[in-house]
């Protein structure tokens, strides 16, 4: 969790917003900090996680999880967290025995839809009833990355579909959040992505979007992030008001200040 | 030292544990001197940690300086370098295959040649030559008399039939001091070779190395579950996970056997040969099936003591989309952009060189950041025996536009050239 990325979008763990989905998108650089700041931010905030990550292995978020202050298997020890660990699922499809039922079942088929792993986010965020409930604030579903979905042959359409019911579910029945990223690619012909990339920029409340720099490689300067408000429950004045930040990535925390400020420039 | 086993009996109980995380242990929670930025500490040690084997005892390995991860050297000590160190265990690195994979195809022999020097298994695959005719062409180890020495003791061993295989890749440090059995050696970390000579036959033989070439697998009548992925992609897939649970790369038997690391080498893969189609039309109909193998292959090497190198004609590749998802699923990208046939060749700012390298992505593991290198602009050239990099001056594009007398232009260029041209690595 970076404070001041908190700032930047007016929240905290204490009093994290509801119902919403959030977009993170990079475009020639990798946003995969946001998914950290998100994760930690959500476990710190005692929310119900479920993370789908297809990206790295469970070992990885852990360790930079602990770097940010949180323990993924503690989290994960005491029901807060749900891990589903795309990289080992999939060696398991391939590799292991055939009756056990796996959430990645998509895989050996070659045009399927995305129902298993919709059942699985449902189950691990719908409360169930004898007190566990009661003790998390709100279910909180947090994907890395929807284009890898992409690459092991799901049609965008069917992305859209899981990403449509999870909003169904998640935000409106359980008044929770959805945070998903999404590799953009804008230059690379790469036209399901596109039709992603769009398709849930326009269903999202807010999108952060982490951009390499325009002017190519620095070492004090590692992207600028652009805040993109999309006044669902913004007050009247501040709809569609958009924010750009450059950052730069250290240890343990990212920076961020106004454009061509960085403290390396001054 | 109980990281090690810690991480594999976390694997094998069924929880997380990949090899670039237990190496983070290691050196955080020992190795005081290599694990100093590194935060994270394995504080409880494993159940029956005794039998372990240290990491650092694992040939032609050192943790990373900036977060502990386990490295081997690619073969390449200039590209170790721009890597931030080495080739973290567990990863893939992908080369984009210059025209005529001339230099690609070299730096794929590097990684196979330091292999072998450290003593590691090899996995060598391939659909256009034979295995065993690439492993004939490896390039010969800088400085072999101590290798000669030591290879003769090991024959001398050999003859009295008491050598197992894990006793094999003990040649190379046997006789070395206790001294440089620390990290961070650099005599044992990163060799160079010489192009213009072959690997001895000794040396060769010295590793275990196992071979998959296509038209030999493919003879069979396919009978394994495809998963929309092509028949070649399949075999392989199954025969790398044979490998790596059969000889223990995953953990599966952490008592008493020396650890080793296993060496994946795949040649040209998405080319027709393999029998996909991305390289014959836009909209291929195994669109995903390349993506998928790399996505699986990602996978199994998470959960192995194993690094892979992996060639890719991505000049050929029709469909950029495909390019783009394949960098997204490997970790390290190397470009190599050769000046043969091309315009550049006759740009004289580039005449002393053959070529540009593109250091595309840098994986982050365990870490937010990457360890990226300062240096964009490099480029490499072969010279008669070894493979250099160089950073490219690209200030002399500025000299060269601003127009000023050949006199002066006499004067100051050979002060500005010593100082742009910083050669920075890989040359002996």
């Amino acid at each position: 969790m970076f404070p001041e990325l908190n700032n930047l979008l007016n929240v905290s763990p204490e009093k994290p917003e509801q119902g919403t989905f959030t977009l993170l998108c990079n475009n020639k650089t990798d946003g995969s900090f946001l998914v950290h700041h998100f994760l930690s931010f959500y476990l710190k905030a005692n929310c119900k996680v479920c993370f789908v990550a297809l990206l790295q292995s469970f070992s990885h978020y852990n360790i930079v999880g602990q770097k940010l202050g949180v323990n993924l298997i503690a989290a994960r020890d005491r029901g807060q967290l749900v891990f589903l660990e795309g990289l080992k699922s999939t060696v398991e499809i391939l590799f292991g025995s055939e009756e056990q039922p796996n959430t990645l079942k998509f895989f050996r088929e070659s045009d399927t839809d995305l129902k298993s792993l919709f059942e699985l986010v449902h189950k691990a965020l719908t409360p169930s009833g004898d007190g566990d409930a009661a003790s998390w604030k709100f279910p909180v579903l947090l994907v890395d990355d929807l284009s890898v979905l992409l690459s092991l042959g799901v049609r965008a359409v069917a992305v859209l579909d899981f990403i449509q019911s999870c909003r169904a579910t998640v935000c409106w029945q359980l008044k929770g959040n959805v945070v998903a990223l999404v590799h953009d690619s804008d230059k690379t012909e790469d036209e399901e992505n596109a039709l992603l990339m769009n398709a849930l920029g326009h269903q999202s409340s807010l999108i952060l979007r982490a951009e390499g720099l325009l002017t190519g490689f620095c070492k004090d300067v590692h992207g600028q992030l652009k805040i993109l408000w999309r006044g669902l429950q913004q007050p009247k004045a501040e709809q569609t008001r958009s924010l750009i930040y450059q950052y730069k990535i250290q240890d343990k925390n990212v920076t961020f200040f106004a454009k061509g400020l960085s403290p390396a420039v001054l | 030292m109980a990281a090690l086993t810690t991480g594999f009996y976390a694997a094998s109980k069924g929880g997380a544990g990949d090899p670039t995380a237990t190496v983070a242990a290691a050196a955080g929670g020992d190795e005081t001197d290599s694990g100093g930025k590194c935060s994270f500490r394995r504080k409880s040690p494993a159940p029956g940690s005794g039998g372990g084997v240290r990491w650092r005892s694992i040939a032609g390995t050192r943790p990373s300086v900036r977060n502990g991860q386990l490295l081997v050297s690619a073969g390449l000590p200039a590209l170790d370098q721009l890597l931030g160190g080495g080739l973290a265990v567990g990863t893939l690195l992908l080369i984009e295959e210059d025209k005529y994979n001339i230099y690609s195809n070299l730096l794929f022999k590097y990684f196979l040649a330091e292999g072998i020097v450290c003593g590691h298994t090899l996995l060598l695959a391939s659909a256009k030559e034979d295995p065993d005719d690439i492993l004939q062409e490896l390039p010969e180890p800088l400085h072999d008399d101590k290798y000669k020495k030591e290879l003769d003791e090991v024959s001398s061993h050999k003859s009295q039939g008491e050598l197992d295989i894990s006793m094999k890749i003990a040649w190379r440090y046997q006789n070395l001091p206790k001294m440089e059995d620390g990290p961070g050696s650099s005599s044992r970390f990163g060799h160079y070779y010489d192009v213009s000579k072959r690997m001895s036959q000794e040396m060769i033989h010295s590793v275990k190395c196992h071979r998959f070439f296509l038209p030999e697998e493919i003879t069979s009548l396919p009978n394994v579950e495809s998963c929309a992925l092509t028949h070649g992609y399949t075999k392989l897939l199954h025969s790398i996970q044979r490998i790596i649970s059969e000889e223990g790369f995953n953990g599966s038997c952490p008592q008493k056997k020396q650890k080793n690391i296993l060496r994946i080498g795949i040649q040209s893969l998405g080319s027709p040969l393999w029998g996909d189609d991305i390289c014959c039309a836009d909209t291929p109909e195994h669109l995903h099936s390349l993506t998928k193998f790399l996505y699986v292959l990602r996978g199994l090497l998470r959960m192995s003591l194993s690094t892979c190198i992996i060639t890719v004609p991505s000049h050929l590749i029709q469909n950029k989309a495909i390019t783009a998802r394949i960098r997204n699923l490997s970790d390290t990208v190397v470009g190599l952009e050769s000046f043969l046939g091309g315009e550049k060749e006759a740009n004289s700012l580039y005449k002393d060189f053959h070529g540009l390298i593109h250091i595309h992505q840098i994986p982050r593991l365990n870490s937010l950041i990457g360890d990226v290198s300062d240096m964009k602009d490099l480029a490499f050239k072969l010279q008669r025996k070894v493979f250099t990099i160089e950073v490219h001056d690209s200030c002399w594009i500025h000299l060269c536009w601003i127009k000023i007398s050949q006199k002066i232009l006499s004067n100051i260029l050979p002060i500005i050239y010593q100082q742009c041209l910083f050669r920075r690595t890989g040359e002996v």
